[in-house]
């Protein structure tokens, strides 16, 4: 693609030129959505300003409480919240500074800390939340700061693992801080209890009101996250966001052209450590206690998910990866509403992929046969086969459809559960009309395994589809789902 | 005293010595090219002077003062800016964006003024964005108006390396290494850069050395022409003198050539 | 003096497993430029198909074979096994990842971590499996060994360092002296130009994958066969193993072995000297230490760049 115009440049441009600029015509047409009356409410709301799009977030967040009284979802709204924070912190890292900071979460584990050490019984130590609150902040900054400084010249690779150790010894460290020196400082694996609620405006912030989860940290959570939404929002703007930016592009270049690189990555590690140590103190008063264990591995991968999902480099991706993975793995954890998720993915899935390919509606409802079908045939060969717990409502009736015997013998877990995976496995290697036959008894084992071994325990099971999340991402739709569309130079 | 100097510069990788004994002088105000088969230590003599690779041997001064030891960034922020031999755009980044970011060396609003944006920051943002404006008019209309926003990723190969000069510029330095800006642009736009380099002169000011292998370029602009080969200076004077010498066209085209020429 | 000896022996028993993971790491790594984060819990699944056929084969109480075949086949056993997780992984999440930028197989690499160890634990459970080494031959391997000075060898610590030892040397012989191996160290100066003259990249990939995979198995049923295992070893041991590789030299083979025992020695030494709380904090210095100052590690070379 040459641009070549051997005149001299007096005529004004006029914008982009048929046959002239490939990529802008191309990119007109880009959005989510495709061409049809959707796209023309999608144009529209592309010229909404952040901000309005920020208070109609916020205003909608904050009905929350209001619709729902049961402390149970005010519980995972707050959770959600912080996990929205959180998300905005290692985004400014991984997503700004294209830093793979792996021990993002001890960050969070140690403004959890500060915050329980300051405001408790362990030390006697009650400095009042207005003190405490940004005094864990600077702790944290500072202590970004510091796990940054032997990284700051350590490219990708290393600096992961580096980053990773640091985890690690985080836990090691708070775990065995009961007997450091002789001295209880850290409570070890018991933790530090007792820890003081939030003091605003002369009110200290219970958490149970009348045996409900009291409302008032919710709304607490939300406008730090409006706050530290709209700060970031500001620095991603100025000449450090640029900064930033342009060392995630490529820091041989960023620092020809003036920016200092190494400094810079310690800025973005210092800040995102401060925005997860700042969620940390959410965290710390409103449990009341803190242990080592919640500050590791699986929060990490957890928040990471968050992240890509939504799109890393954007803030409003890495908030709806929150709204969406929080909720999502906390309904994970209950079979019924496992069940529900399980087939409303499916049929969803199919759905959408159907609109593009018939040929997929064909396969859904082959399926659908092939289940009722294999059903059958189960209950003929051996009624116990197919006996299993029959709920009501829902579970009932998808015993209809599935196989679920009475008693499950110990060799099926493993074999069918591998044997799905070499089956998916198998469907991704296979193309046209041999993928879509194959596909049919592979989604039927699908719903075998989740309905007979994944649901009876939740917990490994929904850490599997957070697993599966991220790799699936990471080759189908790296840039995730609101995140721009990157070049790299590899 | 020259805006550049290099006294006795050395450099070696393992065995290969890249640079050896290299003795440079750039006044103000001249456009100096730099010339030699390929290996010859030209691009490493940028990385030097930029502060990429640190000389084993010598000094290098800028305005009088070393800028041996010093960080890359640094030395950017004294005065001396770059184009690279394989771009190094910001790709994902908007072409005005990635001008902009070059201001960075000689503004200062800091991070917490940036969150609260106080007037101080905004006006100071303004200014990039004038200055980025500026920079990016030098092309003509070419870099200009919806250009802005586009991604430097979407932009034609010329535009690209057009745009690496517009940010290099950016950082307002006194003296601009341009490496090989003439690589794979077809006859007119070589012509046109050939303008564009003295005009970067005349009208910005710049003291430019340049790396080229495009004789017609380095004959369109030189005030000087310098040659290397193997990490050594073997000519150094105006373009006829240098084209002619001996030593250069055994280098670039062999003994044979050299002495029957 | 004794408690030293003492220290020694655990340290070069711990080394030997460490060394055996950090050679997997850093054969993967030479050859794709990618630390495998998915590598520790391959060594994991390891110990459990060590387990899983030592049952089968009457387990340690009751062994159908003798006690020597029976170690040999479930080595191989978790070996083999391990080999073929390690193609799977390699075929599926990295192989589409090969031109991406490197973050992309990295934070796969840990998606493929979390999703083993949490579908052992969905299959297995969270509780222990032990060897039960001691009950073979009536605590023959615990208890027969030789002496130095007042300290008693066992067997087992023996066996264990010996057989990670030969299965190095055989790695080495393998990468060094063989056309194969040619060709994987030549992929893993320059895969473009290895690829243009003529070697077979897939194949060279996958056939590290297989090396490194199956070190892995032999290193988990060496680890569990002294320490009960549960599915979440795997994070834990492969951190140690890849900080290991990087210590010893990421990309070089002896610099893994070398870092595998520094790793063991200073483990031990800390554990033994000072307290077992405090190791991973000494590790985790020389880690940094080595980062600032020597960040290629003790054998590995140095990334010359051109810019």
């Amino acid at each position: 693609m040459t641009d070549s115009t051997p005149h001299s440049s007096h005529t004004p441009a006029t914008g982009p030129a048929v046959g002239q600029d490939e990529w802008v015509a191309r990119h007109a047409a880009r959005g989510l959505l495709p061409e049809g009356p959707l796209r023309r409410v999608e144009e529209r709301l592309r010229v909404v300003p952040w901000w309005a799009w920020l208070v109609l977030f916020l205003a909608t967040m904050s009905l929350l409480p209001v619709v729902e009284s049961s402390g149970y979802v005010r519980r995972v709204g707050f959770d959600t919240v912080l996990y929205m924070l959180l998300a905005l912190g290692l985004n400014i890292v991984v997503g700004w500074g294209g830093l793979l900071d792996l021990g993002y979460v001890a960050f969070y584990g140690i403004g959890a800390y500060a915050y329980a050490i300051l405001d408790s019984d362990k030390f006697g130590i009650h400095l009042p939340t207005i003190v405490a609150v940004p005094l864990v902040v600077v702790i944290g900054a500072v202590a970004g700061f510091l796990v940054g400084l032997p990284s700051r010249r350590l490219t990708g690779d290393y600096l992961a693992i580096v980053t990773l150790f640091f985890l690690q010894l985080f836990q090691t460290v708070m775990t065995n801080g009961d007997s450091a020196f002789g001295h209880n400082l850290t409570g070890g694996p018991n933790g530090i209890l007792n820890i003081d609620p939030l003091h605003l405006f002369g009110h200290d912030l219970t958490v149970q009101h009348q045996g409900v989860f009291a409302v008032s940290y919710f709304y607490v959570a939300l406008a730090f996250f409006a706050v530290v939404y709209v700060a970031l929002k500001f620095v991603n703007a100025s000449r450090t966001g640029r900064a930033w930016r342009s060392l995630r592009e490529d820091p041989l270049a960023a620092e020809a052209m003036g920016m200092p690189v190494n400094w810079l990555k310690l800025l973005s590690f210092s800040f995102g450590a401060a925005v997860a140590a700042l969620t940390g103190t959410l965290f710390a008063s409103l449990n009341v206690s803190v242990f080592p264990l919640t500050f590791y591995f699986v929060l990490l991968i957890t928040v990471y998910t968050m992240v890509i999902l939504g799109g890393s480099g954007s803030q409003p991706g890495v908030v709806a990866g929150a709204l969406i993975i929080s909720p999502l793995l906390e309904m994970l954890r209950d079979p019924g509403k496992s069940r529900v998720i399980f087939f409303a993915v499916l049929v969803g899935g199919i759905a959408v992929a159907a609109r593009r390919s018939r040929a997929l509606g064909i396969t859904a409802a082959a399926t659908l046969a092939f289940g009722f079908a294999a059903h059958e045939i189960a209950r003929a060969i051996d009624s116990s086969w197919v006996s299993g717990e029959r709920g009501g409502g829902f579970a009932g009736f998808v015993d209809h459809w599935v196989i679920h015997p009475a008693q499950l013998a110990s060799w099926i877990p493993p074999v069918s559960y591998v044997g799905l995976i070499a089956a998916t496995l198998g469907v991704t290697l296979l193309h046209g009309h041999r993928r879509l036959v194959a596909l049919v008894p592979t989604l039927y084992l699908a719903a075998f395994v989740w309905e007979n071994v994944m649901l009876s325990k939740p917990e490994p099971a929904r850490y599997i589809v957070l697993g599966m999340i991220l790799i699936a991402l990471m080759i189908l739709r790296p840039s995730g789902l609101l995140g721009e569309r990157r070049v790299e130079i590899v | 005293m020259a805006l550049l100097e290099l006294d006795g510069v050395s450099l070696a990788f393992g065995g290969l010595r890249v640079v050896d004994g290299l003795d440079l002088r750039v006044e103000e105000g001249e456009i100096v090219s730099v010339i030699g088969p390929n290996g010859a230590g030209k691009t490493t003599l940028f990385n030097l002077i930029t502060g990429i690779y640190r000389p084993e041997a010598g000094d290098i001064r800028l305005d009088g003062e070393t800028i041996v030891g010093l960080e890359p960034h640094e030395i950017c922020c004294r005065g001396i800016s770059r184009t690279f031999q394989t771009l190094r755009l910001f790709l994902n980044m908007s072409v005005k964006e990635n001008v902009m970011a070059a201001a960075y060396g000689h503004t200062k609003a800091g991070i917490f003024r940036s969150m609260l944006r106080t007037p101080g920051m905004r006006r100071e943002e303004r200014e990039i964005e004038a200055l980025a404006e500026k920079r990016l008019a030098f092309f003509g209309d070419r870099l200009m108006g919806y250009r802005w926003d586009q991604p430097a990723f979407s932009l034609s190969y010329a535009n690209r390396r057009r745009l690496e000069i517009a940010r290099a510029t950016a950082t307002n330095p006194r003296l601009l290494l341009l490496d090989e800006p003439a690589a794979g642009m077809n006859p007119a736009e070589t012509h046109e850069i050939t303008e564009l380099i003295g005009t970067l002169r005349t009208e910005g000011g710049y003291t430019i050395l340049v790396i080229e292998h495009d004789m017609h370029v380095v004959e369109g602009i030189s005030d000087r022409v310098v040659a290397l080969d193997h990490g050594i200076k073997i000519a150094e004077g105006s373009f006829e003198t240098v084209a002619t010498n001996e030593k250069v066209v055994e280098a670039y085209l062999g003994l044979n050539t050299a002495t029957t020429k | 003096m004794d408690q030293f000896t003492q220290l020694t022996v655990d340290a070069l028993t711990l080394g030997s497993v460490y060394a055996l993971i950090a050679l997997g790491y850093t054969l993967v790594y030479g050859v794709l430029k990618l630390l495998n984060f998915a590598h520790g819990d391959v060594f994991m699944v390891g110990s459990f198909i060590g387990f899983g056929v030592l049952q089968e084969l009457g387990g340690t109480s009751n062994p159908v074979v003798p006690v020597w075949a029976l170690l040999v086949i479930v080595t191989f056993a978790a070996m083999a096994g391990c080999a073929a997780l390690g193609v799977v992984i390699e075929r599926f999440a990295y192989r589409p990842l090969r031109d991406a930028p490197r973050i992309a197989p990295l934070i796969s690499a840990l998606g493929v971590s979390f999703f083993l160890s949490n579908s052992m634990q969905l299959l297995f459970g969270a509780d222990p499996r032990n060897y039960n080494t001691f009950d073979l031959s009536n605590g023959a391997l615990y208890l027969k060994g030789f002496d130095i000075g007042n300290v008693r060898v066992p067997l087992l610590r023996i066996i264990t360092i010996v057989s990670a030892f030969v299965l190095m040397i055989f790695l080495w012989f393998l990468v060094n002296r063989t056309r194969t191996g040619k060709a994987m160290r030549a992929t893993s100066f320059d895969r473009e130009a290895a690829a243009m003259m003529g070697i077979n990249i897939d194949r060279v990939i996958v056939f590290t994958f297989v090396l490194g995979s199956a070190l892995a198995g032999a290193a988990g049923v060496l680890f569990a066969l002294r320490v009960p295992t549960t599915v979440s070893i795997g994070f834990v041991s492969g951190l140690k193993g890849f900080t290991a590789a990087v210590i010893g030299g990421i990309g070089s083979i002896p610099g893994a072995m070398a870092g595998g025992l520094i790793l063991g020695f200073a483990e031990s030494y800390t554990q033994g000297y000072v307290s077992t709380k405090w190791s991973d904090l000494v590790v985790f210095t020389i880690l940094i230490a080595f980062m600032i100052f020597r960040p290629q590690g003790l054998l590995g070379r140095a990334d010359i760049r051109k810019v």
